[in-house]
Formats: C-alpha cells, sequence, structure tokens
C-alpha cells in the first residue's frame, strides 16, 4: 500500500455525513443558530453595561460589536473540534463504520480526509448562520462580509485536523476532556476573544499568537469590520500551516490505531 | 478479463507478526474460482489475520498475496472494488436506514445512482428485506442485521466474498436461511471464502477447507475425505467404559479418545468392530453415530479451551 493515498472517492464519505445530518437538520441548526445568540445577549447586553467600549485596532467598539466576530470564530472552532472528536470517535469505534469502509475501495487516508472536511463544512455552516445574525445587528460589512464563508472552511480544517489528531490517540470517548480542558478552553477564553491582546503584557501577545484561534478571530473581525491589529497574511499563513501539520499528524495517529 | 487457470486467491508463505507474537506463520493456499473455501479453527488460529490480510486492511508481515492475479500491495483498491467482505461485527451503519445502509455503501464503489437503486432493490428482495426498507438498523432482529450484512456485501456485485462467521449467534432457521441463499449464490459462480465455528456450517457449505491452529495450517482438503481420514466412518461414543473395553481396544489398535468418563472409539466400519463393540461392551448408554468434521476438528486441535 502507498503511504499516501488519496482520490476524490472521499467525497462518498463526506456525502454519506451529509444523508445523516440531513435527516435531523433542523436540531443541528438550532445550536449554531441559538448558542451565538445566547452569547450576545448574556455577554453583549449584559457585561457591556458594566464594560462600556473597548478600543480595538485603535478604534471605540461597543463590547458586543467587539465579541461578535470573535463568537463567529469560536463556534467555527467548537463544530469542527466536537464533529472529529466525538462524533468520529462514536463512528470509528463504537459503529465500527470505518472499518466497513476499510474493505471497500476507499482507502484511510480517504476516510479520515472526509471526515475533517465534514467537520469543516458544519464549521462553514456554523460561520454562515452566525454572519447572518450579526449582520442583522449591524456589524457586519459587505462585501466583504461573504468571505467569512471560506475562512469559516480554512478554521474548520484546522481545528477539525487538530480534533481528528486526538481521536487518533485517545484511549477512550471520556478522555476527550483532557484536549477539551487543556486546548480547547484556554483557546476560547484567551485568543483575543473577550478581551483585546494588545491590552496583555508582551508574554501574554506571545502566547496569543501561537493560538489559531487568536489568528481566525483577527481574520473574522477583518473580514466583517475591516479592521485588524495584526497580518492578515501571517494569520492566513499560520492557519494553512496548522492546518497541514495536524491533517498530517492526524492521518499518522489514525493509521496507528486502525491499521492492524 | 479474467483467465481461467488465475486462481482467485492464490497466497505463498504468508505471515503476520504482532510484535514478538506471530498470528500466522508460513500458510500458503489457493482458491479457484467458483470454489467454497472453509477456514477452520479455534478461537486465535490466525483466520481473521488470514482475512484481513486478503482485502488489504492488514499489511502481510511478509510473504505474498495475489487476487484475480493482483499483488494485494499495489493492487488493493481495483481488488477490493472486485470483492465483498462481510465481517465478524455488525458494522451496519446505525445512522443509516436499512435502503440507505446499501444505497450509501454502493457510493463508496462509485456506482451510478441509477445502478445502486436497482441492486438494492435486487437485494432487499433476495434476502427478503424489503418490508423493512426504511426501518433503522436498531430495530432489525439479529438474522435480519446478517442478512441485510449480506445484502451490503453483494452490493458492487462481486466476483468473490469473504464471510468472517457469517452465522454466529444466528437462531437455526436464520442460519438455514443464510445457507439456502449462499448455496444458490454457488450456482450463480460467486467464489467464497469462510471462516466459520460451527462445523456442521463448513461441511455442508465448503466444497474444500483448512483447519489451522496456533498460525499453521494442519490439514487441508474436501470435508469427506477429511472425515474418513481423521475420524472414520463411524463413531461409538460410551460412559463410564469399563476395563474390558478398553483392554479389547487397545489389543486390536481401535482409533479412540478417552476423556474424562467416556471414551470415542473412531471405527472404520469395513471390519465390523463396530457391531462387535455394540454386542460384547454395549448393553446401555452407548451412542452410535457417523463421523462428523466436528470429530477431525477436535482431535487435531485438542480439546482444551484456549482463552
Amino acid at each position: 500500500m502507498k503511504r499516501f493515498d488519496l482520490s476524490l472517492l472521499f467525497l462518498s464519505v463526506w456525502k454519506r455525513n451529509l444523508i445523516v445530518y440531513r435527516r435531523i437538520w433542523k436540531v443541528n441548526f438550532m445550536v449554531p443558530l441559538f448558542e451565538p445568540l445566547f452569547y450576545l445577549a448574556a455577554f453583549g447586553i449584559g457585561l457591556s453595561g458594566l464594560i462600556g467600549d473597548v478600543v480595538y485596532a485603535g478604534q471605540d467598539l461597543s463590547y458586543i460589536q467587539f465579541i461578535a466576530p470573535a463568537l463567529l470564530a469560536t463556534s467555527v472552532m467548537f463544530n469542527a473540534f466536537f464533529e472529529t472528536t466525538f462524533s468520529s470517535f462514536v463512528r470509528m469505534y463504537y459503529q465500527k463504520t470505518f472499518d466497513a469502509m476499510l474493505s471497500t475501495p476507499l482507502s484511510l487516508e480517504e476516510v479520515i480526509t472526509a471526515e475533517i472536511v465534514w467537520g469543516a463544512t458544519m464549521s462553514m455552516l456554523a460561520a454562515t448562520i452566525i454572519l447572518f445574525i450579526i449582520s442583522v445587528l449591524g456589524f457586519v460589512v459587505y462585501p466583504w462580509g461573504l468571505l467569512v464563508i471560506p475562512l469559516g472552511f480554512l478554521g474548520g480544517l484546522a481545528f477539525g485536523s487538530m480534533g481528528m489528531f486526538f481521536t487518533g490517540i485517545v484511549p477512550s470517548i471520556n478522555m476527550f476532556n483532557l484536549p477539551m480542558f487543556l486546548v480547547v478552553t484556554p483557546l476560547f477564553l484567551f485568543s483575543g476573544t473577550f478581551f483585546p491582546v494588545s491590552g496583555l503584557p508582551f508574554w501574554g501577545q506571545y502566547l496569543a499568537g501561537i493560538s489559531p484561534l487568536y489568528h481566525l478571530v483577527e481574520l473574522t473581525r477583518l473580514l466583517t469590520m475591516g479592521i485588524m491589529e495584526s497580518s492578515p497574511f501571517i494569520s492566513i499563513a499560520y492557519l494553512t500551516g496548522f492546518a497541514l501539520v495536524f491533517y498530517f499528524l492526524a492521518i499518522r495517529a489514525m493509521r496507528k490505531r486502525l491499521i492492524k | 478479463m479474467m483467465k481461467a487457470d488465475i486462481p482467485v486467491i492464490e497466497a505463498l508463505d504468508l505471515s503476520k507478526r504482532f510484535g514478538s507474537f506471530t498470528a500466522v506463520q508460513d500458510v500458503s493456499l489457493q482458491v479457484e474460482k467458483g470454489e467454497f473455501f472453509g477456514l477452520l479453527g479455534p478461537n486465535g488460529a490466525g483466520k481473521t489475520s488470514i482475512i484481513r490480510m486478503m482485502y488489504g486492511f492488514s499489511p502481510l508481515s511478509s510473504g505474498n498475496m495475489k487476487l484475480f492475479g493482483l499483488d494485494i500491495r499495489t493492487g488493493w483498491r481495483e481488488i477490493r472494488s472486485k470483492i465483498g467482505v462481510c465481517q465478524q461485527e455488525n458494522t451496519l451503519d446505525p445512522d443509516l436506514s436499512v435502503e440507505k445502509n446499501l444505497l450509501v455503501f454502493a457510493g463508496y464503489y462509485k456506482m451510478s445512482r441509477k445502478k445502486a437503486v436497482r441492486r438494492t432493490d435486487e437485494l432487499l428482495d433476495f434476502f427478503a428485506l424489503n418490508h423493512k426498507r426504511q426501518a433503522q438498523v436498531s430495530q432489525l432482529s439479529g438474522g435480519m442485521v446478517r442478512r441485510l450484512m449480506l445484502a451490503r456485501t453483494l452490493i458492487n456485485d462481486p466476483s468473490l466474498i469473504i464471510l468472517d462467521e457469517p452465522t454466529t449467534g444466528l437462531d437455526p432457521q436464520s442460519r438455514h436461511q443464510v445457507w439456502d441463499k449462499l448455496r444458490d449464490l454457488r450456482s450463480k459462480g460467486l467464489t467464497l471464502v469462510l471462516t466459520t465455528h460451527y462445523m456442521e456450517e463448513a461441511a455442508s457449505l465448503c466444497d474444500r477447507l483448512i483447519i489451522m491452529d496456533r498460525g499453521r495450517i494442519l490439514v487441508e482438503g474436501n470435508p469427506e475425505e477429511l472425515i474418513s481420514k481423521y475420524a472414520g466412518a463411524s463413531v461409538v461414543e460410551l460412559e463410564n467404559p469399563g476395563e474390558d473395553l478398553k483392554t479389547f481396544i487397545r489389543e486390536k489398535q481401535i482409533r479412540h479418545e478417552e476423556l474424562m468418563n467416556r471414551i470415542i472409539i473412531y471405527t472404520d466400519d469395513s471390519e465390523g468392530l463396530g457391531k462387535a463393540i455394540r454386542e460384547r461392551f454395549c448393553p446401555e448408554k452407548c451412542l452410535f453415530r457417523s463421523g462428523t468434521l466436528e470429530d477431525v476438528f477436535l482431535r487435531l486441535t485438542g480439546r482444551e479451551l484456549r482463552e
């Protein structure tokens, strides 16, 4: 068997996930629709009175306007990460779906790629729904705002690959608590989501710079409001590089896990 | 096109090692077109390891494996498009309906929508699952799950199917139904490789089989040959045999096995030994039956538990 074997046949697995998703799409739709609304209500309306305006990239923004793009970005992260951890793990371990697929002309790379691309698709869908919500609130400048949709896909590939890597190495489904607690939660809180990174001391800014979510948040602010505090090229390169590294790590971990 | 003289499966000196454990050692076998071939052996004998190497799931540790004349290492994708595999566990997709299980699986073989629908209809008919078309997999009985697994195995119209314990856990009705379906497929020229723990299943379905233990092949042959060679035409079982019988058997050098408080005597009825035993030593509690594949299996692989 070749070391790396990928063809467009992976789309058949992606389609399988789409068919399952469509069966309960109304329920699936609710989460990305309502979750950011809850956050916007709690933080934007509840907290903004206490906080007042936020200075970001030299501009005064209301707190709700500041966090709206960040909530979109975190939703991109959560959707892909959940899909390639909990959901993929169930398919792989409990449902033996991958075992069945690997008796057909599908390669391991195709199965894993399809799962990650599916996670990215979920992210893109969440990005689209939230983009609509924050557009209604008047926080999006068009036509650039539309680029948030492909950005959601790129972010989904990055966090989906990271999730799939964890799926390749966790011994049991409960162990996902560990990457959730040690990786995803800190990313969620310290990536310029709820406060500007520019207000942090140097080491804090440095740490935020390693966070893929920070770069996704920055790019989302750029595309929705036209302003950001860092360079868009560095952020795009970082996200792409992060996605690629974890994609290959995920394939390697899954090969080790599944092929005996 | 495949020439008639190329074997469907050709394995040469196949070995599979997991670290220091050798699961399969130097196994060579050949399966011809249209043959029903059985792989028998106790748990851990290496049957599933061989099967996984056959469909290119497990890399070979050493040796060669060719299907349809194609090397599994390089031709795995083409090979898998021509075969159907029915794994031991239920690997049906619980997120999909019965019908969608087949349609979606057809997609993994790049089948056109039209052909997939036609094939799905045929197979649901053939396996009597039409009435469950829209049901979820979790609503099916054990027998129906197996039938759907078999239907899915056939979705790509394979010329070889590989079945790993296809009837384990089924009730006798379901089992016989599966056998009937497989015989029906044999008449259409399908080649089949099967592992099973049911000797009756192997004896009634397989043209040829191997019995393996601890990663090696012990014997190979057709079921009748193996029975007459290793078990004999008739078997006598007695409980609490007396010393006089044991002496008689030893003197006549009759093949037998002494168990805890039972003796099993394998006789070849041509010498009339069965009759002699019946008249002299069997006033009661004596079972006369013909030799079976199970006798062969137990004689060759022993009676101690494996796991």
